[in-house]
C-alpha cells in the first residue's frame, strides 16, 4: 500500500487516471440512481433536443435522455473491458507460464501458435468469432479476449525464461517441489509484474474494440444503451445533430486515456531501473 | 551484395517456417465454422427449413465428413483460389474479395504513409530533444492518439471536412482504375483517421529506439570524435533505426488493415471490410472466411517480406 502510495504521490496524471477510474465505476455501479431518466424512456414528442435544464446533454433522435443513456452505457463498457481482458489473462499467462517453464517442444508448438494468431488482425478475427458465436456484447468480448491472449502468453512465457533461471527456483526443485508449487509459488510472482502492466494497457484496448464493435451492430444490442452504439446513432444523424457524438466519444477516449496513464505509471513505478530506492 | 549464400540459406529457411504458420492460420480460418453453436446446417438452412432440405444442405456441404477432411477439402480448394460461393448471392468468394480488395488497400497504404510522414519527423524531434517541453508535447499527444477511437475521430473529420467545410466527399469510394485523382480525393479523410493511431505508434517506437541508440558508446565516442550532432544523427542514428521502422510497419500492416475495417463502416467504402461485416451479421460464412483468410495472408506476407528485407539493412541479422 505504501508504494502504491509512493509512486501516486510522484505522478499526478496517474492520480487523476485513478480518480476518474474509481469515480466512473461508482457511476457504473449506481447507474440506476445517478441517471436522471431511464436510458430506454422515449419521448417521440422531444427528439434531438438541444441541451437544457431538463436534458443536460440534450435528447437522441427517438426523444432518450443522453446523459442517461451516457451514465447506463458505463457499466456495459467496463464489463467488457474487464471480460475480454479477464479471458485473455485466463488464457494467456497459464500457457506463457508452461511453454516458459517447460521449455523444448511444448514450448515450439506453442511459439509457433502464438506467432500464428499475432498474424491475425484482431478485430477482424474478433468479427469472424462474433459472426460464428452469434451476436452480442459477451460473445464479442469473448472474441476480444481469445484475439488478446496469445500477446500476452508471448509476454508471460519471455518473463518465465528469465525467472526460470534464478537461483531459487533451482532451489527449490532440488528441494523436492512439485511442478505447480514451483510455478505459483517461485516462478509467477516474479515474472508477473511486466504482465499487470499489460493487462492495465490491454483494459484500454479491449474498451476501444468495444466501442468498435458496438459501433458496427455487433456488440451491444440496441435498446441497450453502449457508448459504441451511440456513437452510431449519432452518425445517422450528423447532419441534423452533430452535437451527438461529441459526449459517448469524449467518455471513450477519456477512459481508454485513463487505462493507460495508470498503465504507463505502473510500468514506470515497476521497472527496476527507475526505482529511487 | 543480394545473393550471397549465408543469406540465400537464409531466405530459404524463412520461406520453410511460414509453412507451418500458413497451415495453422488456415486451420484457425476454417475452425471458425466449428464454433457456431449447434447444427450448422440447421442455422444455414433458416428458420422453417424443413427436414429434407437440412439433410440436402448437409450433403452438399460436406458436412457429413469428419471436421479434418472438410478442413483438408477446404485448404486444398483454398490453394487452388477457390474460396467457396457466397451462401447470399452465390457469387464466388475470391471473386468478391478481388473486386474490393483495392479499396482497402488503398485505404491502408494512404494511412501508413500518413503514419509515417507524420509519425517518423515527430519521433526524431521528440528523441532529440528527449526531457524538453517539445518531448513532452509530442509524447502526450501520441498517448492520445493510442486513446483515440479512430472511428470517432473519422465522424470528427466528415462533420468538419465534409458537411461543415465541404472540402472532401463524406462518404463512398471510387475505383483507382477508373479514376486515380477521384479514388484519392476520396480516400484522404478515412485514410487520416485510421493513421491517428500509426502515427502515435511510429511516434513511440522511433523515439524509444533513437533515444537508445543516441545514448550508447559509440555514439558518445562519435561527440568526443567532434562530429556534429546532426551528423551524428542522420549518419549514424537513423541508419540503426531503420530495423525499428521495418518492425513498425509489419505492426501497422495487420493493425491498419483491422482498424480499415471500421473506418470503411463510417465512410460507407465498399471495401473488405465493409463486406465482412456484413457477412458476419447475416451469417455468411463463406464469405467471413474468406476475408479473415485474405487478411491473415496478407498479414503473413508482409512479415515475411519485412524478415528478408532485416537481412538487408542489417547484415548482422544475415550472419547469425
Amino acid at each position: 500500500m505504501k508504494s502504491l502510495r509512493d509512486w501516486l504521490g510522484g505522478n499526478s496524471a496517474a492520480v487523476l487516471a485513478l480518480f476518474f477510474l474509481v469515480a466512473l465505476f461508482t457511476l457504473a455501479l449506481m447507474a440506476p440512481l445517478i441517471a436522471p431518466f431511464a436510458p430506454t424512456a422515449q419521448n417521440l414528442g422531444n427528439t434531438l433536443a438541444e441541451p437544457s435544464w431538463q436534458h443536460w446533454m440534450g435528447t437522441d433522435d427517438l426523444g432518450r435522455d443522453v446523459l442517461s443513456r451516457l451514465i447506463h452505457g458505463a457499466p456495459a463498457s467496463l464489463f467488457a473491458s474487464l471480460l475480454a481482458v479477464g479471458v485473455a489473462t485466463a488464457i494467456g499467462v497459464p500457457v506463457g507460464l508452461l511453454a516458459g517453464f517447460l521449455g523444448g517442444w511444448v514450448d515450439d508448438a506453442i511459439s509457433r501458435v502464438i506467432d500464428t494468431l499475432l498474424s491475425f488482425p484482431g478485430i477482424v478475427l474478433a468479427i469472424g468469432v462474433t459472426g460464428a458465436l452469434g451476436i452480442g456484447l459477451t460473445n464479442a468480448m469473448l472474441a476480444v479476449g481469445i484475439v488478446f491472449a496469445p500477446g500476452l502468453a508471448r509476454l508471460m512465457r519471455a518473463q518465465t525464461l528469465v525467472v526460470k533461471q534464478e537461483l531459487y527456483v533451482d532451489a527449490s526443485r532440488c528441494f523436492g517441489a512439485s511442478l505447480s508449487r514451483i510455478l505459483l509459488k517461485h516462478v509467477m510472482p516474479n515474472a508477473v509484474q511486466p504482465v499487470i502492466v499489460q493487462v492495465t494497457l490491454l483494459l484500454a484496448v479491449a474498451l476501444l474494440a468495444e466501442a468498435s464493435l458496438s459501433f458496427l451492430g455487433l456488440g451491444v444490442q440496441p435498446p441497450q444503451p453502449s457508448w459504441g452504439g451511440m456513437l452510431a446513432r449519432a452518425y445517422n444523424y450528423m447532419e441534423l445533430a452533430p452535437e451527438q457524438m461529441y459526449a459517448p466519444g469524449i467518455a471513450i477516449l477519456l477512459t481508454a486515456l485513463a487505462f493507460n496513464t495508470l498503465g504507463e505509471a505502473l510500468r514506470q513505478a515497476l521497472d527496476p531501473t527507475r526505482r529511487r530506492r | 551484395m543480394l545473393a550471397n549464400a549465408p543469406r540465400l540459406m537464409l531466405v530459404g529457411r524463412r520461406l520453410v517456417q511460414f509453412v507451418p504458420v500458413i497451415v495453422l492460420a488456415t486451420f484457425v480460418v476454417f475452425g471458425l465454422l466449428k464454433l457456431v453453436p449447434g447444427d450448422l446446417a440447421a442455422t444455414l438452412a433458416g428458420e422453417y427449413a424443413t427436414e429434407e432440405r437440412i439433410a440436402q444442405i448437409r450433403e452438399s456441404y460436406g458436412l457429413n465428413d469428419p471436421f479434418l477432411v472438410q478442413y483438408g477439402r477446404w485448404l486444398w480448394n483454398a490453394m487452388q483460389l477457390d474460396l467457396s460461393r457466397s451462401f447470399q448471392s452465390n457469387e464466388p468468394v475470391l471473386e468478391q474479395i478481388m473486386h474490393r480488395f483495392p479499396t482497402t488497400m488503398l485505404l491502408v497504404v494512404g494511412a501508413l504513409l500518413v503514419s509515417l510522414v507524420v509519425g517518423v519527423p515527430l519521433g526524431i524531434l521528440a528523441a532529440t530533444n528527449a526531457g524538453s517541453r517539445l518531448d513532452v508535447a509530442v509524447t502526450s499527444l501520441s498517448s492520445f492518439g493510442v486513446a483515440l477511437p479512430n472511428f470517432w475521430l473519422a465522424m470528427i473529420l466528415v462533420a468538419t471536412f465534409s458537411l461543415s467545410w465541404g472540402w472532401f466527399p463524406a462518404t463512398g469510394a471510387v475505383r483507382f482504375g477508373t479514376d486515380p485523382a477521384g479514388a484519392i480525393w476520396h480516400a484522404v479523410l478515412p485514410s487520416i483517421a485510421l493513421a491517428a493511431g500509426g502515427i502515435a505508434e511510429v511516434v513511440r517506437q522511433l523515439r524509444s529506439a533513437l533515444i537508445e541508440i543516441l545514448s550508447s558508446q559509440y555514439v558518445r565516442t562519435l561527440y568526443a570524435k567532434g562530429l556534429s550532432p546532426s551528423a551524428i544523427l542522420w549518419k549514424h542514428g537513423l541508419k540503426n533505426v531503420a530495423v525499428t521502422l521495418l518492425t513498425v510497419i509489419g505492426l501497422l500492416a495487420s493493425r491498419l488493415l483491422g482498424g480499415a475495417v471500421v473506418i470503411e463502416a463510417v465512410f460507407a467504402i465498399p471495401g473488405m471490410g465493409s463486406m465482412v461485416v456484413r457477412a458476419a451479421i447475416v451469417k455468411d460464412f463463406p464469405v467471413v472466411q474468406g476475408v479473415v483468410f485474405t487478411m491473415v495472408i496478407l498479414v503473413i506476407a508482409i512479415n515475411l517480406v519485412i524478415d528478408l528485407l532485416y537481412t538487408i539493412v542489417d547484415p548482422r541479422v544475415a550472419l547469425k
